[in-house]
């Protein structure tokens, strides 16, 4: 084959304005070609929402207490963490970046061994192969090469598995996501990358990263079908998600949605966000919360009542002090596993820096 | 598997072969990089292997030398064995990362949860008349990676057993084929394995000084060898064949018999492979050294253009001036620049 077969463009374009659901002031919104998820669902979201900030906060409260070397923050992108997450099928696979921690928990990895990147114990706390949640990522955009091969070798098997590969508005503009976005194409690979669009690369904002109409503009040139969604709005991202997934499960190749939402936080505890943004944008954004809307529109319907909000914070908490009990306990490190992991079996020279090691701990 | 013994098949057809042994004996076994398809890679390493195995086995790739590793490094995780090529020594840099950052470090990062058994085939070394970009020694910039592995074939027979007991490897490896030797031949015995993917081997035994070599600066060692015997030494040549982890138990083992040493490689000398050679050897055979361990590489300067790199690559008379060097003679004075 010499060429490719033309599809026209417009078959691979995003809306100009973002796809939702459900309105900042919980009101439903009509959206052609984009189903509300079921009630139960819509229970399911505002419950992993809860217990995602929960768990957020908790977090950011550990690195104030000096449990936590550094903690990146999520809050206000729920409904893209949790939203993405539950879209995904048990069999499916999740590559997450250093933010996505919230994610990873909805996934139904323990908290601590999410925490334990971050705490500084060792880089991944948890068995990949446990939830299908790869390593979080630090090295911006990498991850999405990952997801691709991952893919690519499930249709190689003959298995059903979709990648679903979590990237920032930043990460677009590294070659990784170029490749990626370019590899997934042309392979017709069974993934969905979810731009979660937060307006700031730490300090950057997007005008500088970007002069793309919009992020997801940028699946089309590689002939990818493009998705533009309202990013605080759980439904919407829970809903084009499943799209997507189910486009890649059926053979139909890779899918880039882009989710405008917020980072509401600094960019970690260590960063100064006021140094780059005026106090009244937070505030704007704080309006659009993606918790307070779906909560609005669920209640409006007569979904959730009072109790039921009460045993879902109550659950959060419950949590949260869990979590902090277990992380308030101070973990014992073995050095001698430094050595343990480096090669399939420790090499002559790791065997004697280890012993090296072991001597110089016994003096001590 | 069509095994004929004692074969002379060029160190290009031999990697070849264990390219298709693998492919026909594992089918987690995928190839794949630039061009490898239907040219079969500009060095006809994978010749005739889409033919046979499929576009699915062994496939073209977009142009990202990032995006090969990178998806080999998910299909790994997703329990496939690729083996991938980098076209070009320097081209593999846009790669870097996903090797440095990915590769090496995913089995420590996920404390043995993720393993890697992925094979980056990178021709490598000049001694060809290519351009510029096309003739670098790029070796320590993956042996000084934790959690690569480094080996480098210098044979035809070598060539087949080492690629193949990479691919076999559970750790990641860095396969560099000096590609001066692409079209040398030799013997392959398929069914024969080395004394080890991380063993280095004696080529030439001798009992005044030991000449410690690899890749494509063997062969010049070995004539060098040869010269020597009609000068009087009898050199006995190491093939290190496995750059990380380094075998420093075969090396150390000739030091001690010979009391000298000479590292050899076409790489630049500083912070080069010898570099690491030498200081090892002086921290573990000091008292078995009767000379410093001296070096013979190229010159610290970017690779040079086609027509001045004779002048940069190590040859047999430089080999030789270095073997003159080793303090034959403790009376004699000192060489300029020695002291
Ligand atoms: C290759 C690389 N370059 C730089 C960094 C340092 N860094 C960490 S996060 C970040 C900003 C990323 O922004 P974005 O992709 O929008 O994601 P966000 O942090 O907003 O979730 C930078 C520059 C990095 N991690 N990796």
């Amino acid at each position: 084959m010499t060429t490719t077969e033309r599809t026209a463009a417009s078959h691979f374009l995003p809306s100009e304005e973002p796809l939702g659901l459900v309105s900042p002031d919980g009101k439903r919104v009509e959206q052609p070609g984009l189903p509300m998820p079921a009630d139960e669902v819509l229970l399911r979201l505002h419950s992993g929402m809860v217990a995602g900030r929960r768990f957020d906060t908790q977090a950011t409260a550990l690195t104030k207490q000096g449990r936590l070397a550094v903690y990146p923050s999520a809050r206000g992108q729920e409904a893209c963490e949790i939203g993405a997450v539950l879209a995904l099928r048990p069999q499916d696979w999740l590559f997450p970046t250093y933010r996505d921690s919230m994610a990873i928990v909805a996934r139904g990895v323990d908290p601590i061994e999410v925490l334990t990147l971050l705490r500084g114990d060792w880089h991944c706390g948890y068995d990949p192969y446990r939830a299908n949640v790869a390593p979080q990522c630090t090295p911006l955009a990498t991850n999405t090469l990952h997801a691709v091969g991952f893919a690519h070798a499930a249709r190689v098997k003959g298995e059903d598995t979709v990648s679903l590969v979590l990237l920032g508005d930043g990460a677009t503009s590294e070659g990784d996501t170029h490749e990626a976005l370019n590899f997934a194409a042309v392979w017709k690979a069974p993934v969905v990358f979810l731009v979660q669009n937060n307006g700031y690369a730490i300090s950057v904002p997007l005008a500088k990263q970007t002069a793309a109409p919009s992020l997801a503009y940028k699946g089309v040139g590689y002939g990818m079908p493009s998705v533009l969604v309202d990013g605080n709005d759980a439904a919407a991202v829970h809903a084009a998600t499943e799209q997507a997934v189910a486009r890649a499960a059926a053979g139909e190749g890779p899918t880039l949605i882009e989710a405008i939402t917020y980072r509401i936080e600094s960019h970690t505890n260590a960063d100064d966000a006021t140094r780059y943004r005026e106090r009244a944008e937070v505030e704007e954004w704080l309006e659009r919360d993606p918790i307070a809307r779906l909560k609005q529109y669920l209640t409006d319907r007569g979904l959730l009542t009072e109790q039921a909000q009460q045993e879902i914070d109550v659950r959060a908490e419950a949590d949260a002090a869990s979590l902090r009990e277990r992380m308030n306990i101070d973990t014992v490190l073995d050095p001698a596993e430094l050595f343990q992991h480096v090669y399939a079996e420790p090499t002559a020279a790791l065997r004697t820096q280890a012993a090296e090691l072991a001597a110089e701990l016994e003096e001590r | 598997m069509t095994a004929t013994l004692d074969t002379k098949v060029s160190l290009a057809g031999a990697l070849n072969r264990a390219l298709a042994d693998a492919l026909s004996e594992d089918e987690r076994v995928l190839v794949f990089g630039e061009d490898v398809g239907t040219l079969g890679g500009v060095f006809r390493v994978t010749d005739g292997l889409t033919d046979r195995f499929g576009e699915a086995r062994v496939f073209d790739t977009p142009l990202a030398e990032a995006g090969i590793v990178g998806t080999a490094i998910g299909m790994a995780m997703n329990g496939l064995r690729p083996v991938v090529e980098m076209q070009f020594d320097a081209f593999a840099y846009p790669a870097f990362e996903q090797i440095t950052s990915h590769l090496a470090k995913l089995r420590n990062r996920t404390k043995g949860h993720v393993e890697l058994p992925v094979v980056i085939r990178v021709p490598y070394g000049g001694g060809i008349g290519g351009v510029e970009h096309h003739c670098d020694s790029s070796e320590v910039y993956y042996t000084h990676t934790a959690g690569l592995r480094v080996v480098t074939p210098a044979t035809p027979a070598d060539a087949y057993t080492l690629l193949r007991e990479a691919i076999d490897c559970p750790d990641p490896v860095v396969f560099l084929e000096p590609k001066r030797r692409y079209w040398e031949k030799g013997t392959i015995d398929p069914t024969l394995r080395s004394p080890g993917l991380d063993r280095s081997v004696v080529r030439l035994e001798g009992s005044d000084v030991t000449l410690i070599s690899y890749g494509g600066a063997l062969g010049t060692t070995l004539e060098a060898a040869e010269a020597a015997a009609d000068e009087g030494y009898q050199a006995e040549v190491v093939d290190l064949r496995s750059l990380a982890p380094f075998d420093l138990d075969t090396v150390a083992a000739s030091v001690r018999r010979t009391g000298r040493a000479v590292v050899v490689h076409e790489a630049s000398r500083f912070c080069g492979y010898g570099a690491e050679i030498a200081a090892q050897l002086s921290e573990t055979c000091f008292h078995y050294l009767e000379a410093p361990v001296l070096r013979v590489g190229g010159f610290d300067i970017p690779y040079p253009a086609p027509n001045l790199e004779r002048h940069h690559l190590p040859d047999v008379d430089r080999i030789l001036d270095a073997i003159d060097r080793l303090q034959w003679d403790d009376s004699a004075p000192l060489a300029d620049g020695e002291a």
